[in-house]
């Protein structure tokens, strides 16, 4: 079926990609650029590194990163404890009662308009107080659970795909052997299925560390996270060193996803070798 | 045979967990909550399950009791619904009127009429660009397929906030675009598409394309090629056997990935307010005004209600391919 790709296809899929690519590219490319005027290409002194100069001299912008990345990593820690747990319960508990309603609430929060999502969970939280006490006014810790609430929707679709592509006999025969449930998922389920792990952390992370929407709703004063000063400064009009910031997010992801792929292809490429092995060793009659 | 020895990450945490399992206090409450008729399942399943309550099921209820509360000057600024005369009696004040001004205050109406008509449109525009990139990237070869998959996704993990900046400086008056066209004698004068509704449109399609190419991948990728050999053997134009073959088989993609468009634009703050101009109103911004600029909170909970009744089927019709889809994969 290679060969059945049309030139009108082809166009398409170009169109596409450029389409995708080209507003990144643009900002990297005038990150670099002398003038203060954004998309006007100061030949004579660019390409200069200033605006990454003035980044790093630009408390603001650190102590907002640093409280997002804090933020986005106990969220996507407990979107994945609560992810999978929610995944496996879909995925290995066949028709529970209140599956139906599970399943609503693990995919509602992936389509609800944030506007709607952010304004139900400070509400929750400012009648919360004024019931039971906790949380103590809105911070780090009303943002963690609103970003929690809507992640770990992401990460119980990914582990609850993977349990349902992932072959049922290994975990089967453990049983039979006598493995205690507990036991099976923790000696055999959960290694196999770490990469789906893995990269739904990085999701939840990822979903955190970009959030706007809800996090404005939740958040209180002294607690700006990065996309919030960003939306601050966007609105104040274009600001050249925001395309430096985005160029360093920009460089950071690419980054780590090369590396994931890495890591994860090196994963695959053991466990196809140890399987071979293991094999070898069983018609060796060990 | 070093690899072979040296244990990955995957098996020091499940051996970590392992032992936590083992231990005698974790052991001591297993037995307790086995003594209580609490299985393992059940304990599993309940965590998720409260968290999702009291998360995200709770609050819907505060949403719609509030939008019938009145605003007032006090933190929180509204009246409460539930108020107790004397000790003994209790009053329930039911203000419908929020909802009796949303009625009454064109601005609303045309608000939500705008949205579903900007959501639509961007979704019809992405199923355009869409769906022939997810059957060019499902039509290739297998390590190229997952290249052009990568490359797909790769955006949807850089900053979405920053994403829709980039277009600030490329839909404006000095854009290199601009430029380009006029150096072409393509234009004769520089055009800013930004704050138009074109620029909410290229905002929504560029933001939310992922979300349709995956679901039409997924789709195409399933659609059985021997189907369309067959139509070619049997001298079917191409046009045609996309229109009565491919198109009809690949309908649950196009359903999930359309809704996956249509419902967040609908409610969408963001591109609006950066790109759109101060005439297009959108119904999230509307909101997001209500809520922050005006400190008016029931009539925010009210505009979030009729936008949650507008899209409720949408959400369902959503929730039925999802669950369709999962059932084929079982």
């Amino acid at each position: 079926m290679n060969q059945r790709r049309s030139f009108f296809v082809l166009t398409a899929m170009a169109f596409g990609f450029a389409f995708l690519y080209i507003p990144i590219l643009s900002m990297v490319v005038y990150s670099f650029n002398n003038s203060k005027l954004v998309t006007v290409w100061d030949a004579a002194h660019s390409p200069t590194i200033k605006w990454y100069v003035a980044l790093l001299g630009d408390t603001q912008v650190l102590e907002a990163a640093r409280l997002s990345l804090k933020i986005a990593a106990m969220n996507a820690t407990g979107a994945v404890i609560l992810g999978t747990l929610a995944g496996l319960a879909l995925a290995r508990f066949g028709r529970f009662k209140g599956r139906t309603l599970l399943t609503g609430l693990t995919t509602a929060p992936m389509v609800m308009p944030e506007v709607i999502t952010g304004l139900a969970m400070l509400l929750l939280f400012v009648a919360m107080q004024s019931v039971v006490g906790w949380p103590e006014g809105r911070g780090v810790t009303t943002i963690t659970i609103a970003h929690i609430t809507f992640s770990m929707a992401y990460v119980t679709v990914v582990i609850q795909s993977r349990l349902l592509t992932l072959d049922e006999s290994l975990e089967e025969a453990a049983m039979d052997l006598g493995a205690r449930p507990a036991k099976v998922f923790f000696v055999i389920t959960l290694p196999i299925i770490f990469p789906a792990i893995l990269s739904g952390w990085l999701l939840a992370f990822t979903l955190s560390w970009d959030d706007l929407v809800i996090t404005s709703f939740v958040s209180g004063p002294g607690s700006t996270t990065l996309p919030q000063l960003i939306f601050s400064k966007v609105r104040l009009g274009v600001n050249p060193s925001i395309n430096a910031l985005a160029t360093v997010m920009v460089l950071l992801v690419a980054v780590c996803i090369v590396f994931a792929g890495i890591w994860m292809q090196r994963q695959e490429k053991k466990r196809q070798r140890d399987a071979q092995l293991a094999l070898a060793a069983n018609q060796e009659g060990v | 045979m070093s690899g072979v020895a040296q244990p990955n990450l995957g098996q020091v945490l499940s051996g970590l967990l392992q032992a936590l399992l083992g231990w005698a206090p974790v052991r001591a409450a297993q037995g307790r909550l086995k003594d209580w008729g609490v299985t393992g399942r059940m304990a599993v399943t309940a965590v998720p399950y409260l968290w999702l309550l009291v998360f995200f099921l709770v609050p819907f209820f505060i949403v719609l009791k509030i939008s019938f509360s009145s605003v007032e000057i006090a933190m929180p600024p509204f009246a409460p619904l539930i108020q107790w005369a004397d000790d003994k009696v209790m009053l329930i004040r039911l203000n419908l009127g929020n909802y009796q001004f949303l009625w009454e205050d064109e601005l609303y109406s045309s608000a939500l009429l705008n949205s579903l008509k900007m959501a639509g449109v961007s979704t019809t525009l992405a199923l355009l660009v869409g769906y022939p990139m997810a059957y060019g990237i499902a039509r290739s070869s297998r390590e190229w397929r997952n290249i052009l998959l990568m490359l797909v996704m790769l955006p949807f993990w850089t900053s979405f906030l920053l994403r829709v900046y980039a277009w600030i400086g490329l839909l404006g008056i000095n854009s290199p675009i601009n430029q380009m066209l006029l150096a072409l004698g393509l234009i004769d004068e520089p055009v800013s598409l930004l704050q138009t509704d074109w620029a909410v449109y290229i905002g929504i399609v560029y933001s939310y394309l992922p979300f349709m190419v995956l679901p039409l991948y997924t789709a195409i990728e399933k659609l059985d090629g021997t189907l369309l050999e067959a139509a070619a053997d049997l001298g079917c134009r191409p046009t045609r056997t996309f229109f009565s073959i491919t198109l009809p088989l690949t309908k649950e993609g196009i359903v999930a990935g359309c809704m996956l468009v249509f419902i967040p634009a609908t409610g969408e703050f963001v591109i609006p307010a950066l790109l759109g101009g101060p005439d297009s109103l959108m119904i999230g911004r509307v909101l997001w005004e209500e809520f922050f600029n005006n400190r008016d909170w029931p009539v925010a909970s009210a505009v979030a209600i009729l936008l949650l009744l507008l899209l409720v089927g949408p959400i369902m019709l959503y929730q039925r391919v999802q669950q369709a889809a999962g059932g084929a994969h079982r």
